[in-house]
């Protein structure tokens, strides 16, 4: 990755982080931890790899992008706000009265496939997308971000076993590999790993990868680390509230509201970013 | 007496759907037999997808295949179907509307002598309560025909309850008018209307006619979209009849008879007596035998 796209990704990261802050501090709502800790997996996604057009939503060759963990839909929709799927202004009314942005994704959106965010259905929505991208000859690819704490639903783990049995190397799933939930670490609340040997004794390719690095991401979610006949899942290293230092890796933070210091704070953390950039 | 059932007639009329539209798309949960779905198949492999024994599973892909242009068909038992994947159907069905359908085969007590885990008598009740569903059951083989090509027809989710036995034929061919949300006045009378649906259209007839060598003159009505309910015809029966009897081959808590009711009481009140499983286990047995005990 040369220099001036890595510049160009760390600043829009850092920009969207600074959306998310917005709107979850003006609507005290949202899931503040999980988004911060998939921003930069969103933002390698929709600057990098995603083939999908803010003016045509709908083309039936795009690639299709589900976020399973639906709950993180902050950062989600900074992201399709600042592609241009629909007007930056409009996520003032994000989880207000009647809003069509509600706290979970809403495919009366445009750019959003699905309602999702009750956990674990995205994976089997995904490996629908692909298996029709397969009969009708397609080349488009599939993406569901899940987050570490979905995996304790067992219908994944129903999809794993039907997107292996199916040879699907046209779907990529994203674990935002965070280790924390609602209540405390992964560890702790349900086991999950070995995560790596799971997925591969369930018939994937697997790729590690720290989840805040560029030139990872990209390279993991490129076309050249697909394995024929094999879907591939990216196990992205992350730290649940990343960028804001008191929200890093504090569970409490999951969907925290923050006061006015602490979005004073957090603004002021954010808005270095940029220029450390420079 | 007719021996071809229900849900070897959703198949054979697939089939026929899939020579034009090959958009239509079967998926079974290991159900192809129980289904009768394996002539489609092995006529049509490559519109055919077999997910195992994982009614959530089968669900959410059939919404990504959907979401992505195809016309799915899930087939699978309408008592895991409906409970087990309930909350797929809710939101990956019902509220991102993908144009899922719902063929619950065996339903109701078809499974008699398997006992509660193989009975679905709560399916009514569950999917009703869902925005968005359509609920529509065949009361025979002619009309399981009409349902399906119906279905094919509209866009949008939608249930089908299929019965498991061949039932005894309530129309001589399927040359009549059916529409889907327009129920279907089998017999006319004045003094009491009996709405059903399903494999109990049969009985409510043969009821009619038992009551009319009494003097008495019932009005049948075949209400085969449960949802929308077709409320007018409700209205007109409890109008013009003064009495309403709903049966139904599911719990009567929730179900058909608690739709039909929600309408007469805020709208007509008559009386009313709603007929089916009462709240507990239903008795196992062949459904002739279970209906006759309840």
């Amino acid at each position: 990755m040369d220099m001036d796209t890595y510049g160009r990704l760390k600043k829009k990261a850092a920009q969207i982080r600074r959306d998310i802050i917005d709107i979850v501090y003006r609507s005290s709502a949202g899931h503040v931890g999980g988004s911060l800790s998939e921003t930069d997996i969103l933002v390698a996604l929709y600057y990098c790899v995603l083939n999908v057009d803010p003016k045509n939503p709908l083309s039936p060759d795009r690639d299709r992008f589900l976020l399973s963990k639906g709950h993180s839909i902050d950062a989600y929709y900074c992201v399709l706000a600042d592609k241009g799927f629909f007007p930056k202004e409009e996520l003032k009314t994000y989880s207000q009265f009647s809003s069509k942005y509600i706290g979970h994704p809403n495919n009366k959106i445009p750019g959003i496939e699905m309602n999702t965010g009750a956990l674990g259905h995205g994976l089997s929505v995904g490996t629908g997308m692909a298996l029709a991208g397969k009969m009708d000859n397609k080349t488009y690819r599939v993406f569901v971000l899940m987050s570490d704490g979905e995996l304790a639903e067992g219908s994944v783990w129903e999809a794993a076993m039907a997107a292996s049995n199916y040879g699907l190397d046209n779907l990529t799933a994203i674990i935002d590999r965070n280790g924390l939930q609602i209540t405390g670490k992964t560890e702790d609340v349900m086991r999950i790993e070995p995560l790596a040997m799971k997925w591969e004794s369930f018939g994937w390719n697997v790729i590690h990868t720290d989840g805040h690095d560029f030139p990872s991401l990209c390279d993991a979610f490129s076309k050249k680390n697909i394995i024929p006949g094999k879907p591939t899942v990216v196990i992205a290293e992350t730290v649940k509230g990343k960028g804001v230092s008191f929200m890093e890796n504090n569970p409490k933070w999951h969907h925290g509201v923050m006061n006015e210091a602490e979005y004073k704070r957090a603004c002021e953390e954010l808005d270095k970013i940029p220029e450390v950039c420079e | 007496m007719n021996t071809i059932h229900n849900r070897r007639v959703v198949c054979e009329t697939l089939i026929e759907l899939s020579e034009k539209d090959r958009d239509i798309v079967v998926l079974c949960s290991d159900s192809r037999g129980s289904a009768s779905m394996a002539p489609f198949a092995e006529k049509f492999p490559s519109q055919f997808i077999e997910t195992g024994i994982a009614e959530q599973n089968i669900v959410g892909i059939a919404a990504g295949l959907a979401a992505s242009g195809k016309k799915p068909y899930v087939a699978s038992p309408a008592c895991f179907l409906t409970t087990r994947a309930a909350e797929q159907i809710k939101i990956d069905v019902a509220y991102s509307n993908t144009n899922v359908k719902l063929l619950g085969i065996s339903a109701g007590i078809s499974y008699g002598a398997l006992g509660m885990t193989h009975h679905s008598l709560q399916d009514i009740a569950l999917l009703r309560a869902i925005p968005g569903i359509l609920i529509a059951v065949a009361a025979d083989r002619h009309e399981a025909k009409r349902l399906t090509e119906a279905f094919n027809e509209y866009t949008g989710p939608a249930y089908m309850r299929i019965g498991r036995n061949p039932v005894e034929d309530v129309y001589d061919s399927d040359d009549y008018d059916f529409q889907l949300g327009k129920a279907i006045t089998m017999r006319d009378g004045n003094s009491l209307s009996i709405i059903t649906f399903g494999e109990t259209v049969k009985t409510a007839l043969e009821a009619a006619e038992l009551m009319s060598t009494r003097g008495i003159d019932c009005r049948v009505i075949n209400m085969h979209t449960i949802k929308p309910l077709d409320n007018d015809c409700v209205l007109k029966a409890a109008n013009e009849t003064g009495a309403i009897i709903t049966i139904e081959e599911h719990s009567i808590f929730g179900g058909f008879g608690a739709a039909v009711a929600e309408t007469i009481v805020q709208n007509c009140p008559v009386p009313m007596k709603i007929m089916g499983i009462p709240d507990e286990p239903a008795v196992p047995g062949k459904s002739r035998e279970v209906f006759a005990y309840y």
